[in-house]
């Protein structure tokens, strides 16, 4: 697996291109998170051609629904959700200038696909450790949809977010690979 | 007949759920310390890693392990001598819910499984009721998320497919779930009984701490089999590949129909979650 890397958000080909599966990422800047009703709400405005309520050129979603922050905190605890269920919606966002996703679980192809030809990457960040990944988030604040409680659009101002590259521009995918390398018999 | 009153039960569920939300078991713990020791893929023990600091984090400052802090599953055994007084049993076990998840910055995640409208305060609570002999009331809470629950599945094998069609349904489930619900996980399994009995099962067997055996020693070596194949797998911690898929296999089992071998899988995330009260 590949070393660490530093990214700042928004994301250019360039970022992506150089990225492996299994590297380790430390993502900074804002991001937006969105999971299944808000992925929902933004596919219809595009079906209508209406404007987006941010611009996802460069940007990167993280696909979580946090739990409430306690007094002093920016967010409560915030892992990802599982990403399949986003399938159905990514690759039109991808079309449309997203260049990452953060979530856990894997891909259709057809997002894999879209991830090739648009360039754009998947990151996992670790599934059940929202304790320790909300450290790494600065700041949040609802963006849009705001009646979706947990599931509304969060700008998140991120410092070193931790990822893994679990699908690069390459059609590569770490869940393939890693399995195929500890699988016995 | 001994009188125990609703005022006694809410705050007992009520500090529940938070103690289940941000305190993991010592069993988990030592699961993940054993991974870090023997999995041969350094990422795995990386992943293992981070998984013990977030329980750490949780526990110091008291918030959730996980975002999702799932719909409220409760388990009550409810002594046959006993009488609730001043409301309702199951009103107050939703009370204390709600007070738990509210109090304790806890995610609500019920809603409308159409609208998908939140209810707003995760209650209902799933509540299994037992009546079992005595004078008091034994309350477990196990907050289940959705991840590893959407891949769970209950199935009807025929007789003939016995214990190597229980075997290869299970590692075939684990196969295709992947990373989906975050390994490493628990596997609870029920066999036997009907429908919807073996799910039961199969959720009641997630309460079990790792390392217990079912008595029967023929289906203790089931469970056993079952974990060695499923961690050859190499899915790994988070799926990105090693040898600690499952941290443990819990099966529990009863007699079905002559017709039937119903089996269901269900499956929990490492945030094996479940604390328990005596009232």
């Amino acid at each position: 697996m590949g070393g660490q890397i530093k990214l700042t958000t928004p994301l250019s080909d360039k970022d992506l291109e150089k990225l492996k599966i299994g590297d380790k990422v430390l993502l900074t800047g804002v991001i937006y998170t969105g999971r299944d009703a808000a992925h929902k709400r933004l596919f219809d405005l595009i079906q209508q051609g209406k404007d987006l309520p941010m611009d996802i050129k460069g940007q990167v979603i993280y696909f979580v629904g946090p739990s409430p922050a306690k007094p002093g905190q920016a967010i409560g605890s915030a892992g990802p959700t599982t990403s399949y269920r986003m399938d159905a919606f990514s690759p039109k966002l991808i079309e449309l200038g997203l260049k990452g996703m953060i979530g856990k679980g894997n891909r259709s192809p057809e997002v894999i696909e879209a991830m090739k030809k648009y360039k754009a990457v998947y990151f996992g960040a670790t599934g059940g450790a929202g304790a320790l990944i909300a450290k790494s988030i600065k700041k949040a604040e609802v963006v849009a949809y705001d009646d979706l409680g947990p599931e509304a659009i969060r700008r998140l101002e991120v410092e070193d977010f931790p990822v893994v590259v679990i699908n690069d521009t390459k059609g590569n995918d770490l869940y393939v690979e890693g399995a195929k390398k500890y699988r016995k018999g | 007949m001994r009188e125990i009153s609703v005022n006694e039960i809410i705050p007992v569920i009520r500090n529940l759920c938070m103690d289940a939300n941000y305190n993991l078991g010592e069993d988990v713990l030592d699961a993940f310390d054993r991974g870090i020791e023997k999995d041969e893929s350094p990422v795995a023990k990386e992943v293992l890693k981070e998984l013990k600091e977030n329980a750490r984090i949780s526990r110091e400052e008291q918030v959730p392990l996980c975002q999702d802090c799932g719909l409220a599953v409760l388990f009550v055994e409810l002594g046959q001598d006993v009488h609730v007084t001043g409301g309702n049993l199951k009103e107050a076990i939703n009370e204390g819910v709600r007070q738990g998840y509210k109090d304790g910055f806890l995610r609500k995640s019920a809603c409308h499984p159409f609208t998908r409208k939140n209810t707003g305060d995760n209650t209902p609570a799933i509540i299994h009721y037992d009546i079992v002999a005595g004078d008091k009331i034994k309350i477990t809470l196990a907050p289940k998320g959705g991840g590893s629950e959407n891949m769970s599945r209950v199935t009807m094998l025929t007789p003939a497919m016995g214990i190597d069609g229980v075997k290869d349904f299970v590692v075939n489930r684990l196969k295709e779930a992947g990373s989906n619900p975050c390994p490493p996980t628990l596997v609870g399994i029920g066999i036997g009984g009907t429908f919807e009995r073996s799910a039961l099962l199969a959720k009641k067997a997630l309460l079990r701490k790792i390392g217990t055996r079912n008595p029967d020693p023929e289906i203790a070596k089931l469970e056993k089999d079952v974990l060695g194949d499923i961690n050859k797998l190499g899915i790994g911690p988070m799926g990105y590949g090693g040898n600690t898929t499952s941290l443990d296999v819990f099966i529990e089992m009863e007699p079905c129909h002559i017709a039937s071998l119903p089996l269901a899988v269900n499956i929990n995330c490492h945030s094996a979650r479940h604390k328990e009260a005596v009232i």
